[in-house]
């Protein structure tokens, strides 16, 4: 078994049903915080995927993607956590 | 050699973001999901960026996810910490069997009375 088809058939696969779970998550979540986190967590299963698959295509130029997303991601979150405090603040 | 130490870290590296992902769709309270997902991620993460680091020989890409990793331990656990508090000043409720230890409450309120009459 080399190391491309272990990612295609073990590694891929087992981020596809994170993604799906954590998505499911966005969709059902009870209260905003729960989708502010269950999109977090898509951005980081995302983070991961992108670092696989530059493993598989030996393009390391892909990391750099990986850098920004997880940039966009807490700077998401801080903003989301900003705007639900300040809305909280005026009712 | 090089391969099979990379299939060994990848394989544990996605299956803790998959038990992250279990934990967000499974746990019963906002606060549980968040205590589950950010460590879990992080870790998993962190094993697939070392596994880029070891498979690539180059030391550029190396730096790059040494990079990587110390800025997602240094920045998931600020982010969550923010929506936790947001989360917790806005009222979200907490799971029906959430212990709350009252006497500890206690007694850390009587350790900073004293100190602020100790101040003076």
């Amino acid at each position: 078994m080399t190391l491309t088809e272990h990612f295609n058939y073990v590694v891929f696969p087992i981020l596809t049903l994170a993604v799906c779970f954590a998505l499911i998550r966005l969709l059902r979540g009870p209260d905003i915080v729960d989708r502010v986190i269950a999109l977090d967590l898509v951005i980081t299963i995302g983070i991961a995927a992108i670092t696989a698959f530059s493993i598989i295509s030996f393009q390391a130029l892909f990391l750099d993607v990986a850098m920004i997303l997880a940039l966009i991601a807490f700077l998401g979150t801080i903003a989301f956590s900003y705007y639900i405090h300040k809305k909280n603040n005026n009712d | 050699m090089t391969d099979i130490l990379l299939m060994i870290l990848s394989t544990i590296g996605s299956l803790a973001i998959l038990i992250a992902s279990i934990g967000v769709l499974r746990m019963p309270d906002f606060y549980l999901r968040l205590s589950v997902t950010v460590k879990a991620s992080t870790l998993g993460v962190g094993l697939l960026l070392i596994c880029a680091a070891i498979a690539f020989p180059d030391v550029s890409v190396t730096t790059k996810a040494i990079a990587i990793i110390f800025f997602l331990v240094l920045t998931a656990p600020i982010a969550a910490h923010m929506i936790g508090r947001v989360a917790y000043r806005t009222g979200v409720l907490r799971w029906k069997d959430t212990y709350i230890d009252k006497e500890d409450n206690e007694l850390l309120n009587n350790d900073h009375q004293d100190s602020q009459n100790d101040k003076p």
